[in-house]
């Protein structure tokens, strides 16, 4: 399909046949491939079937908790996440050089260690859970703490995102808005906002997508209750894997609009970096 | 007046930093080691030095390496062919590329065990090449399945690091050299590889990470305590034990996986910050 696309401009650079070749192949045997079977498995499937299965209350209720709490940690890491991004640019104070290398701490602890830790930090064995608990919050077993554990897994990808956006920007730009005159919340809304705004998009749909999808972190805080709508997506899909009852096709046919759903973000993503790349460019 | 009140706002800025830093990022490192060693010091010894624990450690090691060694060549391939050469269909097959980073990783295990499961379309196919070998190859539920689900979810990792500094460079120095005669992996190694270079590490070492610490995909294809799980798979297997022995013990075990995760963290630092100096120079 692709292998026979022609080369607009020949290059003079050898290696065409070859690189094409083993990308295509690798992906299309550990990716695509793998990929395509879930569709077909759920195309097994009769339209009725297929939407009998997601419209199970409980399926819908799990695609409802994802949405919801994934919308809102990344919403909430928009907010801390310009701020920790705009501190680590503009400002300095002891253990800056420590905060910034530790931002991505939630891309390299394991997500199941990240999982059991914040459960037992938020629930009442932990102290931080025994005092919200006292505050009448209870956090842990609950939506608030699937959105605890997707603010802790999302908020890397929207520091990073904005960081190099707010580094190029020159700190003279705010000072001659200052000087004519306007307010510090009105430089930062006209100024600085519509620069970072394709940044904070992009890390917006990254944290987004990866908590819609997230599986580890949030399993255990979550308490996954039926009754208290508490089930993420994923694992009411890993449910249907389990010994005793296994249910492949209705596993596929939710993945499928998981897939779908990642897919619409995706797309939108790879949008918003080309408006943006367009702009910086022109 | 103007600057006594820039200051405040400075501060509380950095205050609300410090808060969310200490208490998301922080506090859950020291947590974790806390519990491991709430029990004593040969508890702690204990849980890691058991049967279960030392082959989970085993197939995570064989599964990091091998993850790392795969995406690492075909990130490195890929990133050349996307930045070398125009084709058609180039920015659908960057986007295919990257799949594997925006879709749930329960998805990828699914997709394996749909691929070479019971009722695979594919499991005939492996049937009959391990009739022909006289080998007895599983592709899930197995370690190699462990393997696969690892590659996987770490796939786009190395070439997202290396397509933007790819394009940056521009193609004029590898044109030029292959106008002179150069062989291609000539190229590669003498003008591509030093821009490439600390891009590649950096993206080494996120593979790196992802790939021990892989829970949700990894899950789906491993049902074997003892035999195809990995240090995250045990850690969930400790703590829904339930009881506070082995809840100690799970933590014990996530003490082993933090340290791993600080080691990835300094790395990453150090590559970033030789990174940076290089591109100052």
């Amino acid at each position: 399909m692709k292998k026979g696309s022609v080369t607009k401009t020949k290059s003079i650079i050898p290696g065409f046949g070859m690189t094409m070749g083993i990308t295509v192949a690798m992906l299309s045997l550990l990716v695509l491939i793998p990929l395509a079977s879930v569709l077909a498995y759920s195309f097994r499937l009769s339209w009725q079937e297929f939407t009998e299965l997601i419209t199970r209350p409980n399926v819908v209720q799990a695609f409802v908790t994802s949405i919801f709490c994934a919308l809102a940690a990344a919403v909430i890491n928009c907010v801390f996440g310009v701020i920790l991004a705009w501190v680590l640019v503009r400002y300095d104070f002891p253990g800056k050089r420590l905060m910034d290398g530790m931002i991505e701490l939630p891309f390299a602890l394991p997500t199941a260690v990240a999982g059991i830790t914040l459960t037992k930090m938020y629930s009442n064995t932990g102290f931080l859970g025994r005092a919200l608990e006292r505050a009448g919050i209870g956090a842990a077993y609950s939506k608030t703490g699937i959105i605890i554990a997707m603010v802790f897994i999302g908020i890397p990808f929207v520091v990073r995102a904005i960081q190099p956006v707010l580094e190029k920007l020159p700190e003279s730009l705010e000072e001659a808005s200052t000087m004519l005159g306007a307010s510090r919340l009105k430089t930062f809304r006209s100024i600085i906002f519509p620069e970072i705004r394709p940044a904070l998009l992009t890390g917006f749909g990254l944290a987004l997508a990866r908590g819609i999808g997230e599986y580890g972190s949030v399993i255990y805080i979550s308490g996954n209750s039926e009754k208290n709508g508490t089930q993420v997506v994923s694992y009411v899909i890993m449910q249907k894997l389990n010994a005793g009852n296994v249910d492949y096709e209705g596993a596929a046919a939710i993945a499928l609009v998981l897939l779908i759903i990642s897919f619409l973000m995706l797309f939108a993503i790879n949008i918003i970096q080309h408006v943006a790349s367009r702009r910086t460019n022109a | 007046m103007k600057k006594k009140s820039e200051n405040v706002v400075k501060w509380i800025l950095i205050g609300i930093s410090v808060v969310f830093f200490l208490l998301m990022l922080v506090w859950p490192l020291f947590e974790v080691i806390f519990r491991a060693v709430a029990d004593g010091w040969e508890t702690y010894s204990a849980a890691l030095t058991a049967d279960n624990t030392v082959s989970a450690l085993q197939v995570t090691l064989i599964a990091t390496v091998i993850a790392l060694v795969v995406n690492t060549f075909f990130g490195v391939v890929a990133a050349w062919l996307v930045t070398k050469f125009d084709f058609r269909g180039k920015n659908v097959l960057s986007t295919l590329i990257d799949i594997p980073f925006s879709i749930s990783p329960v998805i990828a295990g699914l997709a394996y065990i749909m691929t070479f499961g019971r009722s695979g379309w594919a499991t005939p196919l492996i049937d009959k090449i391990n009739e022909l070998l006289g080998t007895d190859i599983s592709l899930v539920f197995s370690v190699p399945g462990v393997v696969l689900a690892t590659i996987f979810v770490t796939f786009p990792f190395i070439s997202r690091e290396i397509i933007p500094i790819l394009h940056a460079q521009g193609k004029d120095e590898e044109e030029a050299a292959s106008m002179m005669g150069a062989s291609g992996f000539t190229i590669f190694r003498k003008i591509t590889f030093p821009h490439i270079k600390w891009g590649l590490l950096y993206g080494m070492i996120l593979c790196t990470a992802r790939a021990f610490g892989e829970f949700g995909a990894v899950y789906a294809v491993s049902k074997a305590r003892g035999k195809t799980f990995t240090l995250p798979l045990e850690i969930d297997a400790l703590y829904m034990a339930g009881s506070s022995d082995s809840i100690t013990q799970a933590f014990a075990v996530s003490s082993l996986l933090v340290g791993m995760a600080v080691i990835v963290l300094v790395f990453k630092n150090i590559v970033e910050y030789k990174a940076k100096k290089k591109e100052e120079e």
